[in-house]
């Protein structure tokens, strides 16, 4: 029996075998067939250089970019890729179980050139419960790759492929269920750059929008587990850049400087969703559209960027300030965390921008604030749970306490529109801060919270007309949080709010 | 010859299976089970999807199957009487070089052994996990047997359209392993009395590569379109939404070569009747 076995796997048929459920998934095999039709015009290569010399490539987590590639010649490149299951933070307090290309979400990037050889090393981490391979969309043959990386815990495949297309392309896991490890994490860019190069820029970066399907609803603590039926049902409980809410905001937000080129290399890793990726008071100067090398538009306001696949942008920076970067399906940015930042430094320049400035507008204090608050919690929680301890009679949460949760709340879903300082923007926000009409009538805050208001209200003498859309993705309990923090900062004094006093009126509306 | 290879799946089917019958032994016919197993009834094994001339169902004979995975205090046994399955002695042939890994040596050194007696051993190839159950004069179960006797919930033997409890094995495959396996017994106990099917380790079987055996040529374009119309099915059916567990336990199998030793993969026994 043992010799028979053996002989099976000597044959070979034992890796034939081995390529697995994955291309029973059919997935691979449409793309396979996709990319071998698409030979585009100047992107096929003529006859390839000669392949001189060897180098490994150097590969960079999000948000950077490795440097670009100076040499004229193709060469040999090996990529040394290690897949990771890992817990790492989804959400302030929020854990979850990422599946990674390199042991962060998205995946490293790899940059090579047009008719380099690379040479694939994927490395299953030992500790890893899983079989996982990858899908490069950047080759040229079965599977891209992923029938032959189809690897267990703790061993290593190699393959090796040509860089035909230049272009910006996505890499996936595609092991069985393929939406699964996509929708842990598995997903990356690799960017095959042309053989005369991009244009150079002054910034490069790397974003990547992807959905994440938790068992608890958004912002529910603690460590989620993966939910297949909304992931079948393409109901994503967050919808980030980089693998996380909050990201790229705060310390972490994109950084330039007036009178740079930014060149943003986008991908989105699905698994379900399409990206309308815009950025906030800014103009894309060009777009390399769906990741390809000609540049097909220029002077856009939003692209799409597909599930599986990227887009190069770049466009000059000529005022200082903070931009935000979202997918324009904006309840996405607002209520699932598709927001991220880049702070422009510089001089003013009032022609191309005058008036009130709106830096403020993006919350540059939004993250430390977050943090802190996130901490203070933490530190009360335990006196609480002392206090408790001690004194069983006290089982509700105290006034302390809400206010600082709501205030990590407040930071998250409010303080785009009513800043982090309660002022508001004026003529189209109403402050918190001092306002009359918000303490006045707390059953009322409790029910536009809730509900969400339009038309004219009278906010400290001023009447403002605007929509502010119902906040329905929040707990009774962290609605009653908010309003405590909003009622009791800035200058503002009140009882708190209870939860139950937010269910009521949930319940005396519906 | 054993019972290697002895269910060879066309590969469509490998996208779910239905049970569709169980076989039930009359009232006093149920035979005693040796120390350690307990008695599984046969069942018709009918893969969801299949090519054209193929044998629609599987009959899955009634056999024995150990309680527990195998542990490490007993795995020792197995090394003292066979010394060729000796950490240091083992042929590359079959085992890889991380047989045994967790032992740190030939025999388990004391600390360790304390700590990991009681759990099932890992680190084994399919070649050592056949030539102990062999010495113990079992066998493999086939990945029919274990897919059946697994499709039991706590309650029932089919646990498949328990949504609730789908969805908790699921969760199973997306957490981290812990540093060593779970205590044996201190998983789920299922309807047949079996535990720690799921929640506690990957487990070999003896055809833990049949799912992807058409036993003919490999690799021609008929068989990736036979491929590709089970994603299809795989992708609309209802039956097939809770049965993502199974569905992974193939594609883990299928990475798999008979040398490999993992640290979260080990085996139990099965045994024919006599």
């Amino acid at each position: 029996m043992q010799k028979r076995a053996l002989a099976w796997d000597s044959r070979g048929v034992g890796s034939v075998l081995r390529l697995g459920l994955i291309l029973l998934v059919g997935l691979v095999i449409g793309e396979a067939s996709t990319r071998a039709q698409s030979t585009k015009p100047g992107g096929a290569p003529a006859a390839p250089a000669e392949v001189t010399g060897q180098e490994t490539a150097v590969m960079t987590d999000a948000p950077l970019v490795p440097p670009p590639i100076k040499r004229d010649h193709p060469t040999k490149v090996i990529v040394n890729l290690e897949v990771r299951e890992v817990v790492q933070r989804l959400a302030d307090g929020v854990d979850y179980v990422f599946w990674t290309f390199g042991g962060r979400v998205p995946g490293k990037f790899i940059r090579v050139k047009q008719g380099d050889v690379v040479e694939f090393h994927l490395n299953n981490h030992p500790s890893s419960k899983m079989p996982h391979n990858i899908d490069l969309h950047a080759v040229t043959g079965p599977g891209g790759g992923a029938t032959s990386t189809f690897t267990a815990p703790g061993h290593s495949s190699q393959f090796s492929f040509t860089a035909l297309n230049p272009g910006l392309y996505v890499y996936h896991c595609a092991t069985a269920p393929v939406g699964m490890h996509v929708a842990n994490g598995m997903y990356g860019l690799i960017l095959v750059e042309p053989r005369e190069g991009f244009p150079p820029v002054d910034r490069e970066y790397y974003i990547m929008q992807s959905e994440f399907y938790t068992r608890g609803r958004h912002g529910a603590e603690g460590l989620q587990p993966f939910d297949m039926e909304k992931a079948i049902e393409e109901r994503p409980t967050y919808v980030v850049f980089n693998g996380a809410v909050n990201a790229l905001v705060g310390d972490n937000a994109l950084k330039a400087n007036v009178g740079e080129t930014v060149r943003l290399f986008v991908g989105n890793g699905g698994p379900n969703l399409v990206s309308s990726f815009h950025v906030i008071g800014e103009i894309f100067d060009k777009v390399y559209a769906e990741g390809g090398t000609a540049v097909r538009q220029e002077n856009v306001q939003t692209t799409l960027v597909p599930a599986g696949g990227a887009a190069i942008v770049e466009f000059k920076l000529e005022v200082p300030g903070t931009y935000v970067l979202v997918d324009h399906s904006i309840f996405r940015a607002f209520n699932k965390g598709a927001l991220a930042m880049l702070k422009v430094d510089g001089p003013d320049d009032k022609r191309v921008y005058s008036g009130r400035e709106v830096d403020e507008t993006y919350l540059g204090e939004q993250a430390p604030e977050g943090y802190a608050a996130a901490q203070r919690i933490a530190a009360l929680g335990k006196k609480v749970e002392e206090t408790i301890k001690q004194t069983p009679a006290i089982a509700t949460m105290t006034k302390e306490i809400q206010v600082e949760k709501g205030k990590l709340m407040f930071m998250q879903t409010c303080a785009v529109c009513h800043q982090t300082n309660g002022q508001g923007l004026p003529q189209v926000f109403p402050p918190l801060a001092g306002s009359d009409f918000l303490m006045a009538d707390k059953a009322r805050s409790i029910r536009i919270v809730l509900r969400g208001t339009s038309g004219p209200i009278s906010v400290n003498g001023t009447t403002y007309d605007s929509v502010m859309p119902p906040v329905v993705q929040l707990t009774d309990e962290q609605v009653a949080n908010v309003l405590t923090y909003v009622r009791n900062s800035w200058g503002n004094t009140g009882e708190a709010v209870s939860a139950d006093e937010v269910r009521l009126e949930r319940e005396n509306h519906n | 010859m054993g019972t290697v290879f002895l269910v060879a799946l066309e590969c469509c089917s490998l996208l779910g299976i239905v049970w569709t019958s169980w076989a039930v032994p009359a009232a006093g016919e149920v035979p005693e089970p040796p120390s350690g197993m307990r008695f599984i009834v046969g069942g018709v094994y009918t893969p969801l999807f299949k090519a054209e001339g193929v044998e629609q169902a599987t009959t899955v004979a009634p056999f024995y199957l150990d309680i527990y995975p195998v542990t490490n205090a007993q795995y020792m046994a197995f090394v003292q009487a066979n010394l060729r399955w000796r950490r240091s002695q083992v042929s590359p042939l079959l085992a890889d070089a991380a047989y045994l890994y967790h032992w740190q040596a030939d025999s388990p050194l004391p600390e360790v052994d304390a700590a990991i007696a009681q759990r099932p051993v890992t680190y084994v190839s399919w070649f050592a996990a056949r030539a102990y159950c062999r010495w113990q004069q079992k066998r493999l179960p086939s990945s029919a047997e274990w897919e059946l006797v697994a499709l039991a919930s706590e309650t029932a033997p089919d646990g498949r359209m328990d949504p609730g409890y789908q969805a908790r094995l699921l969760e199973w495959y997306t957490l981290p392993d812990p540093a060593v396996p779970p205590l044996i017994g201190s998983g789920q106990k299922n309807y047949w009395g079996i535990y720690d099917l799921h929640g506690s380790i990957w487990e070999w079987v003896a055809d833990f590569q049949a799912a992807f055996v058409t036993g003919a040529a490999r690799g021609d374009k008929e068989a990736e379109g036979d491929r590709f119309c089970g994603f299809g099915a795989f992708a609309v059916s209802e039956q097939e939404r809770v049965n993502y567990p199974a569905f992974m336990r193939y594609a883990y199998r299928s990475s798999l070569r008979g040398t490999y030793t993992l640290h979260n993969l080990g085996f139990r026994c099965a045994k024919d009747l006599p």
